[in-house]
């Protein structure tokens, strides 16, 4: 991190330098094309984000191998806001204004996301998000990558619900807004389908929660009231080892009650032994393991960059790549880096993801993907198990909540990012 | 060694069982071998069943090595791999030489796993070894086959060991209850066995009672559920005292060091966090290096990290207490803020070196599962951190009630000028003090290595725990510091199922803030002339 930090400063100092010594306007064409990267590098959430970081300086690698962007070489700074949300959005500020990036690729909580957001309103900048998330949201300067929660969370309880015949559900979380809006949209949807409220069991608990033992015997309890029970589980980052830790100490197995995350990829279990976890679940939009050329490919690249034959990939990676394609052509058909253009250019826009299809960008800001369902292997790898037929558009407004359901966002016609189509009216009804 | 075991005998019953049925096998386990190489998980789940019940020579065989992964399909056969990494062909026992083109191993799913398991229980229901067979009754029992219930009965009638032939009566009654078409007699007494064996598991299988049941078999039912509610109810509150012991222990253990450290000198360490942390890390490491030069060492991989982690968290301690904190004596926000800076310093420097990402610290064998007391189920991991507590605190107290060291750690305490004009290096002292609390963390570290997270952060979740626990017990005494831990451990658990983890956190603090109010000096109060006093 450091190093890159020095090289910067270096290459911006050789630069100073020349521009000072010959001043003539081919130094211009030479500028580069900077790109800000916002991923927490200290902190709590360094353990998820110090890779995204990689991935990022790995795209921006590749992509100047090929001789950048319309001519232009590419520049990656990068910066560390720390896990400290209000240092999220002074960053951010920092990267618009001071570094004059041309986009940005960052965040991970939603917390993160939301306090960076006014910065890039104001600044009129562009922000790649790359996390799947609880929804309700769809602004002109961001384009989420990761998934909604319709794709994700709810083909994972369709998935428990036909196949592994669940009639009892936990919805266990940690206590911050992505779990609980998505078991609030879970909650609503299982109602719809006839869950009697008895059936459902809701329970929240603090960010890096260690002790497991009261609610995993909760669970256990709540299993065995004769009907087939499964968790869907919203807990968050360190958290989960102890849980997985506990769950499988309680002898819990896969095959009483399975656990499906929301949470839990590749990178997460790289810390636990799994071998007590085979058989539970996690769903996501991408799995290390799925045998595609370009997924073999990427994975390959990335242990060369990384220089680690062991490092796994993961779904946010996956989402930066996509996301970054996407950027990538959108500056190529706007002929311009200017972020007022290539936030028009992007709906539409089509980039190869890595499990074999091709992923859309959508007026809403979100983007067509697949849905995966894999069960945890002993290598600590995933066995995709079920998978929808096509790719699942995102839908920024749930149509499971009551206040959302009529809402849509159309940057493209509308130009509105909660367009109510009861009301004909753009911000009505949320 | 015990799938050797298992399989010898498998073979043994299967060849009874093949006797009774010749002449069906060969063309159903047809079926069986052409879905198995169809690559689909419901095809794979119809196999095993038709491979049940057409007592295939090799059935036991190949749904042994399907629960294990380890058997191969394909167009060109179905072949198993042996443990040792031989193959057999699955349609004539034969040995082969290299398996044929074109074969994968047959994916599982959960419903793939529950067949298997249920498949396995009904094979091993004759096993001569009496504990097989009461865990193939217990399989049975979760599994409610109905298709199963002769065996079992048959196996019932054979039976002399008095644990298998409860566990095996206990597997009938299950399926008795689930079954619609059973004798009501039969499953009012199947509803009496359940209500004997009085657990989670009978309370699941008895409201699973399904079909046409007679006012009499709902009665029985309804009286059985409630006499097991009522029963569990009482376990419920000892298993959440054993939650509470056990939170209460590994609080102790984390601020155990922290009480050496702010409670004897004063010091207020943030960093003691990354001291526990570095514990970890260095079981990690032990660990790894253990892996790689000498695997059979696993098992005392743990009690060889603990004298390692101690030196390394003790070392670091005692470079702090020179380097840093003697300077900044009796100025505590200064060592507050120059402490919290080291540990970001500790925290990103482990991250440098380590990577950011979680690390795996196994758990040797005897740490690993649970064992069930009456109706509470015990984890051994817990169990031993609960007695490793136990000893490092009698350590503690030994050394500092014993030793001279101890007793000059005391007087430095307790008045710190008079113990210089005795003639004790008072300097010497607080640094093997820092060093002793230090090192203490560091042994924290290697237990809840065990059951938490290794990463940079893990210091970090306990710091502010750490501090609650000595300020609430009393600054200054290890038993305040025991009764402590014990007292927010056991008050946490009681109050988590009614009040959620969240609820029940803020209400533990908002009672200590209360507390302390009336209370500012912690449960024990030391008394005497304190050098702050």
């Amino acid at each position: 991190m450091n190093s890159n930090r020095r090289e910067f400063l270096g290459t911006a100092l050789a630069g100073a330098a020349f521009l000072g010594s010959s001043w003539r306007p081919a130094a211009a064409q030479q500028e580069t094309i900077k790109i800000g990267i916002l991923h927490s590098l200290s902190g709590t959430m360094a353990i998820s984000e110090t890779t995204l970081k990689d991935v990022m300086l790995m795209l921006v690698e590749e992509q100047n191998k090929k001789g950048g962007v319309l001519g232009r070489k590419l520049e990656a700074v990068v910066v560390d806001p720390a896990s400290n949300w209000p240092l999220f959005a002074e960053k951010a500020r920092e990267l618009i204004t001071k570094d004059k990036v041309a986009a940005c690729f960052g965040c991970w909580t939603s917390v993160s996301r939301k306090s960076v957001l006014p910065v890039f309103k104001e600044l009129d900048n562009i922000l790649f998000y790359p996390v799947q998330y609880e929804g309700e949201e769809s602004e002109r300067n961001v384009f989420y990558t990761g998934a909604a929660p319709n794709q994700q969370a709810i083909p994972a309880v369709d998935y428990l619900a036909k196949e592994e015949k669940v009639e009892r559900w936990v919805l266990a979380g940690t206590d911050y807004v992505y779990p609980r809006t998505t078991n609030k949209i879970l909650e609503a949807y299982l109602k719809s389908k006839g869950v009697k409220p008895d059936d459902i069991m809701i329970n929240y608990t603090p960010f890096g929660h260690s002790d497991w033992q009261t609610i995993v015997s909760d669970i256990k309890k709540f299993g065995s009231a004769g009907k087939k029970t499964a968790v869907v589980s919203t807990i968050n980052g360190d958290a989960n080892v102890p849980f997985y830790k506990e769950l499988g100490n309680q002898g819990i197995k896969a095959t009483d009650i399975p656990v499906v995350a929301f949470s839990v990829g590749e990178e997460e279990l790289a810390g636990i032994d799994t071998k007590p976890l085979v058989g539970h679940l996690a769903a996501w939009n991408y799995f290390e393991s799925i045998d595609t050329p370009e997924n073999k490919a990427f994975i390959k690249q990335w242990q060369a960059f990384t220089k680690n034959p062991k490092r796994v990939t993961n779904d946010p990676m996956e989402a930066h790549y996509i996301g970054f394609n996407m950027w990538v052509k959108a500056v190529e058909k706007a002929k311009s880096t200017d972020p007022d253009k290539v936030i028009d250019a992007l709906p539409g826009i089509e980039a190869p993801n890595l499990t074999g299809g091709t992923s859309k960008m959508l007026p809403n800001h979100h983007i067509t993907k697949p849905v995966f369902i894999g069960e945890i292997k002993d290598d600590g790898q995933f066995d995709v198990v079920w998978k929808t037929d096509g790719l699942v558009a995102g839908d920024a407004w749930s149509k499971e909540l009551e206040g959302s359901r009529d809402l849509i966002g159309d940057w493209v016609d509308k130009k509105c990012g909660n367009f109510n189509v009861k009301t004909n009216k753009c911000g009505g009804g949320a | 060694m015990s799938f050797f075991y298992r399989l010898l005998h498998l073979g043994v019953i299967l060849v009874a069982l093949v006797a009774a049925s010749v002449a069906s096998f060969a063309q159903n386990a047809d079926e069986a071998f052409r879905r198995l190489a169809a690559d689909s998980y419901s095809d794979t789940t119809r196999a095993v069943e038709i491979l049940v019940a057409s007592a295939h020579p090799n059935a036991g065989l190949m749904v042994e090595a399907l629960g294990d992964g380890r058997l191969l399909a394909g167009p060109g056969g179905v072949v198993v791999k042996t443990a040792a990494g031989g193959l057999v062909d699955a349609r004539t026992g034969q040995t082969l030489a290299a398996a044929p083109e074109g074969l994968k191993a047959v994916r599982l799913n959960n419903s793939v796993r529950r067949a298997v398991q249920a498949a396995l229980g009904g094979l091993s229901l004759l096993n001569p070894d009496p504990g097989k067979r009461a865990a193939a009754a217990e399989a049975v029992f979760k599994s409610r086959d109905a298709g199963l219930l002769p065996i079992v009965e048959t196996a019932i009638g054979k039976e002399s060991d008095p644990r298998a032939l409860a566990a095996l009566r206990q597997a009938q009654a299950a399926i008795l209850v689930a079954k619609p078409d059973a004798q009501p007699l039969d499953r009012l007494a199947a509803i009496d066995v359940l209500r004997e064996r009085g657990d989670q598991e009978a309370l699941a299988t008895l409201r699973a009672l399904s079909g046409e049941a007679t006012p009499a078999l709902r009665d029985a039912q309804a009286k059985a559920i409630s006499a097991i509610e009522g029963r569990l109810r009482l376990w419920d509150i000892a298993q959440n005292l054993w939650y509470g012991l056990s939170l209460g222990s590994v609080l102790l253990l984390a601020a155990i060091g922290l009480a050496i450290t702010f409670g004897v000198m004063g010091v207020i360490n943030m960093a003691h966090g990354e001291m526990v942390m570095l514990g970890a890390y260095t079981t990690f490491v032990v660990q790894e290096a253990i892996r790689a030069n000498a695997p059979w060492l696993f098992d005392w991989s743990l009690a060889i990290a603990l004298p390692a982690a101690f030196i390394v968290s003790g070392a670091v301690g005692i470079a702090i207490e020179r380097g840093v904190i003697r300077f900044l004596y009796g100025r505590p926000l200064e060592t507050l803020l120059a402490t919290w800076g080291i540990s970001l310093i500790l925290q990103q420097t482990v991250r440098t070196a380590f990577g950011p990402t979680n690390r795996e610290v196994g758990a040797p064998a005897f740490m690993s599962g649970a064992f069930d007391l009456g109706g509470l189920a015990i984890t051994y991991n817990r169990l031993w951190i609960i007695v490793f507590t136990a000893l490092v605190f009698l350590a503690l107290l030994a050394i500092l009630k014993l030793t001279p060291m101890g007793l000059q750690m005391r007087a430095v305490t307790q008045n710190r000028r008079m113990a210089s004009a005795m003639g004790i290096r008072t300097g010497r002292i607080d640094a093997l003090t820092f060093g002793l609390g230090s090192g203490v963390a560091g042994l924290a570290g290697v237990a809840l290595s065990q059951i938490d997270n290794v990463s940079p952060n893990l210091g970090q979740s306990y710091i502010i725990d750490s501090f609650m626990v000595v300020v609430f017990g009393g600054v200054g005494n290890l038993w305040g510091t025991l009764v402590g831990a014990m007292t927010l451990g056991v008050a946490n658990k009681l109050l988590e199922p009614y009040a959620g983890a969240v609820l029940g956190k803020i209400a533990l603090l908002v009672c200590i803030i209360l507390f302390i109010q009336k209370r500012p000096r912690g449960l024990f109060a030391l008394k005497g002339r304190a050098v702050e006093a």
